[in-house]
């Protein structure tokens, strides 16, 4: 049984807007496992679908092999979900919050876990602030916790680092990770590639409500025989290149296709008389798969 | 698939928060009302002391308090559960409730219940307060309840109606200006609808709110404008309309689950 299952999942907003076109994969009980799609790709559409906030047109979704519509509450027990807005209930304290949670899923006398949540994300000295006295890092940890009151099976993670600091990060990935080693499954949506990459053993990517790649992360980065350079100028590059380049400010990073190629570039840079810093060659990461995948006109 | 004992149990937490949301704020809550509701009964009551006389044997300033206390149970019903639910849906922490297991039916009685709280506590406040002006004496405590209890029912359903239709606070707001202050008014709250010409007379009877305040009333002196049994059928049906269309509009997952 996976832990997750879409089959041919399609959703058609009211505004005739199609956000899903037919979406399939299953997640593996264990699994770490990475959605990744540009903005509009329709990831949170199929999170909300799975989470029963949306309702999909067509197709079926399953939780734990649990139908999210005809048997919502074993689905819902099954599954935490992270939502991506920081929310929250300016009423109570962090530990009513967590408390008034369990209580929704039919948990009593949940302190023990609480606790441990608390302790877990480092949140254990605000367990009596108010939510409105906490700092937007602090709140994203109390909607992490918030998921786990009930112990969920499977949780979903729909872009928990944006906008979220460094220690933040870690203390979330180092918490995350122990859940996944212990048994939960974990599908995230993140914008921060390489934490998809060092955190997920299998990766679909979503185009224009269309998986255009499932594969394990691994098989997706040998996928790509491309090597990257990367380097730093202050001049404009030659229009040959510009047209292949990645640029940001200062750095470029060009893709080649072999050592020929690396060959080709470098002497294009040479004859154009660009001066060239902190140049290094070395191999596409997921960023470059992502975007090689992402302008890739047809869908694969 | 949920029996009633499931419903209850499900519906216990929420029902629980929803209580512990008015009362940690309840200065505005219950405070607010109960003072609204005092000056209703000095101004008015001050006013009209002398000139309107609808029962033998009851001044106008008894006549008035039960009225108020209706009133106030009726409006501080609806704006418990209306709008607690458009708080969570425009702060977007409504999620939290959507991703659980809870049912409709127990979403129902949790908002609708914390509404009867809500609305009783207020009109006990008012009852305490405005008693102590003059005590309207108590004819039959069954009746007191029962209109107090199901009127606060039917408005905590009619609110949940509301908070799940309006999708800003000034449609909320527009809801309870054009609506629900019109026919708490324009029920007898003030005065007695025989005292009305003929088509407000016949208009005040359309509005089952007026059956919800005379019903109440009858407790109170043990007489009333009509059959405190015709005020119960008709407050009954309402209520049985209203919750009906509240429970439809949950599982339907009506502007809640697109």
């Amino acid at each position: 049984m996976s832990a997750i299952s879409f089959q041919q999942v399609e959703k058609t907003y009211g505004s005739g807007v199609q956000a899903l076109a037919g979406v399939s994969f299953d997640v593996q009980p264990g699994e770490f496992f990475g959605l990744l799609g540009p903005n509009g790709a329709g990831k949170t559409t199929l999170i909300s679908i799975l989470a029963g906030l949306a309702r999909a047109t067509r197709g079926r979704v399953t939780v734990m092999g649990h139908d999210v519509v005809d048997d919502y509450a074993a689905a819902r027990r099954s599954l935490g979900i992270v939502p991506q807005e920081l929310v929250f209930d300016p009423f109570f304290s962090v530990r009513e919050t967590l408390r008034i949670q369990s209580g929704y899923f039919g948990v009593r006398g949940n302190d023990g876990w609480i606790d441990e949540l608390l302790a877990g994300l480092g949140l254990a000295d605000k367990a009596n602030a108010n939510m409105r006295q906490l700092s937007g890092g602090m709140k994203r940890r109390v909607l992490v916790a918030q998921a786990l009151v009930h112990r969920p099976p499977v949780i979903v993670l729909d872009e928990p680092t944006a906008g979220v600091d460094v220690e933040l990060r870690q203390t979330l990935w180092q918490f995350i990770a122990r859940l996944n080693r212990e048994g939960h499954t974990v599908l995230l949506t993140t914008h921060y590639l390489e934490e998809a990459e060092a955190l997920c053993q299998r990766i679909a990517m979503l185009k224009k409500g269309r998986i255009v790649a499932l594969e394990r992360t691994s098989t997706l980065l040998a996928g790509t025989a491309h090597t990257m350079l990367r380097f730093k100028t202050d001049h404009p590059l030659p229009p040959s290149l510009a047209e292949r380049a990645r640029v940001t400010g200062r750095f470029a990073q060009v893709s080649a296709r072999d050592a020929a190629d690396v060959e080709a570039v470098l002497a294009q840079l040479r004859e154009s008389g660009v001066p060239v810093e902190d140049l290094e060659i070395g191999r596409a990461d997921l960023e470059d798969v992502f975007l090689g995948i992402m302008t890739d006109e047809a869908p694969k | 698939m949920s029996s009633p004992m499931l419903v209850v149990a499900g519906a216990r937490p929420l029902f629980r928060k929803e209580v512990l949301r008015f009362w940690k704020v309840a200065f505005q809550t219950v405070a607010a009302p109960v003072l609204t509701a005092v000056m209703y009964l000095l101004v008015f009551g001050h006013v009209l002391e002398d000139r309107v006389h609808v029962y033998e044997n009851v001044s106008y300033t008894r006549f008035l308090i039960p009225g108020l206390v209706m009133m106030s149970v009726l409006q501080n019903a609806f704006a418990n559960s209306s709008s607690s639910l458009i708080q969570s849906k425009i702060t977007g922490n409504l999620v939290f409730l959507l991703v659980t297991p809870l049912s409709p039916a127990a979403w129902f009685l949790a908002y609708t219940g914390a509404a009867v709280v809500r609305g009783v506590a207020v009109g006990a406040g008012v009852m305490l307060v405005t008693a102590w002006f003059a005590p309207p004496g108590l004819a039959n405590v069954g009746w007191v309840l029962v209109f107090g209890v199901f009127g606060a029912a039917m408005m905590g359903a009619l609110g949940l109606i509301a908070g799940l239709w309006a999708e800003k606070f000034d449609q909320l707001a527009a809801f309870q200006n054009f609506i629900i202050m019109p026919m708490t008014f324009l029920s007898g709250v003030f005065y007695s609808v025989h005292s009305l010409p003929g088509v407000w007379h016949a208009a005040s009877r359309l509005n089952p709110f007026f059956y919800m305040i005379d019903g109440f009333r009858h407790g109170f002196f043990g007489v009333s404008d009509v059959s405190p049994w015709t005020s119960l059928a008709v407050v009954a049906a309402s209520f049985v309309a209203v919750a009906g269309l509240a429970l439809a509009l949950l599982r339907s997952g009506y502007k809640l689950r697109h």
